[in-house]
Order: C-alpha cells, then structure tokens, then sequence
C-alpha cells in the first residue's frame, strides 16, 4: 500500500496529493532557505499560528451565506488575512521599545487561541459540516479534492517562479542590506517580498503539513541543505530537495496508514534528513569533522616522530 | 568649480586653490532617539584626492558616510555628488563598510562576493558568464586574493575578509569609494595592499574617503583630512589642517605624537 502510493499506484486523487506535497516541500525548502538567510524562521511561525482565526471566521462566513463551509479556497483567503494582520502587529510592536521574539511570542499565542476558541464555537454550532477543519492544525490528505491538490501545486509553481526570479536580489539584500541599496535595490521592498512567499507556502501548507509545524517545512530542509553547500543558491535547491521528498513520501505514508496527521510525518522526514546531514555531510558534518580530526592528529604525531628521530 | 591653470599654481600654494569638489555635504544633521549624532555638517570632498575622515568614538565618523549615502535617515542636509543629486549619482559609488556589518557564515564563495559588485550589469536574471568571472577574479588579484577565489568566506581572516570588501567595490568600477575604518583590525600585509590599491585608484583621477583612526599614519597615506567631532572642525589638505591645535581641538584633548604644531 506504501509503495504504491510511493510509485503513484494508489489511484489518481492520492497521486495527485502526494505529488503536490512534493511541490509544496520544494517550495518550502527553497523559500525556506532564504527565511534563514534573513533569520525569519520565528516570524514565519508566528505568521502560520495567526491563520487559525481567518480559516475559523472564513467558515463562518461562508457557512452563514450558505455555501460550503470547506471550500479551500475560501478558507484559504480567511487564513491569508488574518496571517497578514498577526505580521502587522509584530511589526508594530517591534516599533515600540518589545524585543522582536516577545512580539513573537505574544502574537503567536493570542492568535492562536483566539483560532482555537472560535473551531470549539464552530464545532458546538454544528453548522456547514465542520469535520476537518482540525485538519489545519496538523495536516490532513484524507478528504483532499482534486482541486485542492491542483490549487496546492499551482500555487507552489508560482511561488518557486517568484523566488527564481529575485533569488539574486534577495540573496545580496540577506547578505549585505547596505550593498543591496548602493546597488539599487530596496532591502524592505524585497524582505516584504520574501514574507509574501512564505505566506504562500504558510497557506498552501495549511491542509497538508497544518499550521503548526508548517514552519519545520520551512526551516528544517533549508538547515540540512546548509551542510551540503556553500553556496547559496544551491542551499536553496538542496533545500527544495529534501523539502520534496520529504512532502512526497510523507504524503504516501500518511495515505497508507489512517488516521496518521500528514504534518507530522513530514515533519520527522525532514528532520531525519536534517539528522543525517548534521552528522555525515562531508567537511561539515558532525561524525566526518571527527575523523578528519583523528587523521590529523596521527598525522601530526607521525611527523613529530619522524622529526624526533631526524634529531637523534 | 574653480579651474587651477599652471600659472594660478605656480603663484598660490596648492593648499589654497579651492579644489574641485566629488562630494559635497550641506547642512547634514543625523539624529539617534533625541541626541543629535552628527550635526549641521556642511564639507567638500575634493576631487581625485584621498580624504581622511578623523575624530574621537562617537564623532560620527560612520554615521556621516552611512547618511551621505542614503543608508541612514537624516533630519536634515543635502548631498551632492559629480554635481548630481545622490540618487542619479549613486551607481559611479563604492561603499566599503565595517567587516563586523555583515555575517560571514553566510553561504557565499569569495568569487560570489565581489561578484556583487556587479549586480548592476548582471540585474537579477542576466547570466553570469566568463566575462563576468574574469571581471571579478582581476579585482580579487589586485587585492592579492585570487588564490582564494573559491573559499568560503567565513574560512578568511579579517585582513582578508576586508580585502576581498575592497574587490567588491573595485568590481564596481565607481569613480567615488567611501570606506568606514578600512584599516581596522587588520595585519600590516592587508593594510599595505589596501592602500596600494587606493593610491592607484587616486592615481587614475578616482577619489577616496575613508574613516580613518591611525593618526600615525595620516600623512603618509592621505592627501587631506576631515577633522569631525559631531559638527566639522576643519577640512583642508594634511599639511595646513593635519595640525596639534586642530586634532587638539577635534579631540578635546591635546594628543601625544609626531603631529605637526
């Protein structure tokens, strides 16, 4: 059942959700990469836990006129703007004299319980069928439509486009801002750019991985790409790589065993990946600097050997 | 802007000819919270020469190169450069800034680095192809780091690390270079290279502005100093403005050393 899920043999719904958790991780990996070259990782956390109460007052809305409490899309755009709203009020805290990771903690959390108070009104009004709205929190695939998966697959492909083309500018903006404006460019104009595509990847996340550890989607491949490269670009790419892996076997997974959150099990591949490339990278890795360690000190000794029986 | 003919030369000492002003500062006020750090600062860079910028910690030294250049709000000043309002002057300038301002664990080759230099030939998208690569190695091999091409930067020293700042700008091609303590923390090979290079640059009529804290050093390196505490002392060539009275006063503490009276 794994394999064929894997291999894309489980039927067209669930090749189509493992393939666009593949491109959701790419996305991820590679925009995460730049979230860590500006040191955004908490801020995009923050982001992701201020969706909670959009998707809730979205499903209201749309429930009261109606509609179809679930439609992603909808959901999707309550998410984005309460998302929007949690990133303006960490930037205007930090404008007065609050440390930028207390503006984070205080947003985050108050956002996120406001979520949780208006699923529990939700669920006790037993309105617009409400089963799988806690699919946000940690990811969920069973009950994807088809077009949930192509609006998940679209969005990353422009997304990963976006990136492509400002890949240089943001890398130069990360690395030197100073640099950036003598050469024309706009470090602001550019960091709001990157916070609007981790939104992106925030959102199309939110059924897949959930809202609560959408952010390891984003941190941890771009992390264990870093091991492996030097270069920024190809962080990123690696980045993207083990992003999309880790998408799409944890999708496969989750597809073959019931009742298994999605988030999670992507969560733990990337971090198995994270694991391996801290420890046997070469040069970098934890396990390979020991040993280089170990031939270096034989081979100083040797010498010093050496050297005291030249003087006898 | 004054024309020197040979004649006007030969009969006033060159310390006296108003030289032709690259940068020209009017009225610059820079404010951190309510404490005014550089204040009413009106000075003229004169062209095709080294300038000096001297004074104590906190003089503003920094702050007055980061605000010329549009890198820090002002509350009040102007700046002009080859008589152009800065923004359409910008891309003829090179900024060099502190080593500490930027983080060297980033994932960048040394090429990389002096590669952005060049961005506004490159843009975004444009390839960065072999005449690119060898525009960027020939900067690196006049700071003496070519040999160092592929290196992570966060594997160099400091010496190197601000050389390879120096080919950055060089890549630049600017007619104009600001560099804020070029010298700071570095060993004598890297300071001499760093000032080979400059010379050169002052030579090929470019003109150069550094921060600089080595009074020892002044005469033997610049041509004219900016003497700076929060508002401008004195601005001249070194061998009317470089003088015991003037640092004196710039420093509010008669100095010990080899400094003319």
């Amino acid at each position: 059942m794994f394999l064929n899920a894997l291999l894309l043999q489980a039927g067209y719904n669930a090749a189509l959700v493992s393939l666009g958790a593949g491109l959701l991780g790419f996305a991820a990996g590679c925009v995460g990469a730049f979230v860590n070259l500006r040191r955004r990782a908490l801020v995009s956390d923050a982001m992701a836990h201020a969706t909670l109460p959009g998707v809730g007052l979205a499903f209201l809305l749309m429930a009261a006129f109606g509609g179809e409490g679930r439609n992603l899309a909808g959901l999707l755009a309550g998410a984005a703007l309460s998302a929007a709203l949690g990133l303006l009020a960490v930037q205007r805290l930090t404008r007065t004299r609050l440390p930028e990771d207390t503006a984070i903690g205080a947003v985050l959390s108050t956002f996120y319980g406001a979520g949780i108070v208006i699923l529990t009104v939700i669920q006790n009004l037993d309105v617009g069928r409400p089963a799988g709205l806690e699919g946000f929190l940690l990811g969920s695939t069973a009950g994807m439509l088809r077009g949930d998966a192509l609006l998940i697959a679209g969005g990353g492909a422009v997304t990963l486009l976006l990136l492509a083309a400002l890949a240089r500018p943001l890398a130069l903006a990360a690395f030197d801002p100073g640099h950036a404006r003598m050469m024309g460019l706009s470090p602001r104009l550019l960091d709001m750019v990157l916070m609007l595509m981790t939104l992106a990847v925030v959102l199309l996340g939110l059924r897949v991985v959930g809202l609560i550890l959408i952010v390891a989607l984003l941190i941890t491949p771009a992390t264990a790409a870093r091991y492996w490269s030097d270069r920024a670009p190809r962080v990123a790419l690696i980045g993207g790589g083990i992003g999309a892996l880790s998408g799409h076997v944890g999708a496969a997974l989750s597809a073959s065993l019931p009742d298994l959150p999605t988030g999670p099990v992507i969560v733990l591949l990337a971090f198995a990946a994270f694991l391996f490339s801290a420890l046997f990278a070469p040069r970098r890795g934890l396990i390979t600097r020991a040993l280089n360690r170990r031939s270096l000190r034989r081979a100083s000794r040797g010498t010093a050997r050496g050297a005291s029986r030249g003087a006898a | 802007m004054t024309d020197v003919t040979p004649l006007a030369r030969s009969t006033t000492p060159a310390e006296f000819a108003a030289p032709e002003a690259v940068l020209t500062l009017t009225g610059m006020t820079v404010a951190y919270a309510a404490a005014p750090a550089i204040e009413d600062v009106t000075a003229r860079f004169a062209k095709g020469a080294m300038t000096a910028i001297i004074g104590p910690n906190g003089a503003g030294k920094s702050t007055l190169l980061k605000a010329t250049l549009g890198l820090l709000p002002t509350v009040s000043g102007k700046v002009e450069a080859f008589g152009l309002p800065l923004a359409r002057a910008l891309p003829r300038i090179a900024y060099v800034p502190q080593r500490a301002s930027v983080d060297w664990d980033f994932p960048a080759r040394v090429l990389d680095v002096v590669l952005m230099g060049l961005y506004r030939q490159t843009g975004a998208l444009g390839r960065i192809g072999k005449a690119e690569t060898a525009r960027a190695t020939e900067c690196l091999s006049r700071v003496g780091m070519e040999a160092f091409a592929d290196r992570q930067i966060g594997a160099l020293s400091g010496g190197q690390q601000q050389r390879v700042f120096l080919a950055r700008a060089l890549a630049q091609g600017a007619d104009l270079y600001l560099l804020d303590e070029p010298f700071a923390g570095v060993d004598a090979a890297t300071e001499s290279a760093i000032i080979t290079v400059l010379k050169s640059l002052r030579d090929e009529g470019r003109s150069i502005i550094a921060v600089h804290h080595d009074l020892a050093t002044v005469p033997a390196y610049f041509d004219r100093v900016l003497l700076l505490n929060r508002r401008l002392v004195a601005e001249g060539t070194v061998a009317t403005t470089f003088r015991q009275a003037l640092v004196a006063q710039t420093y509010g503490a008669a100095l010990p050393g080899t400094i003319p009276a």
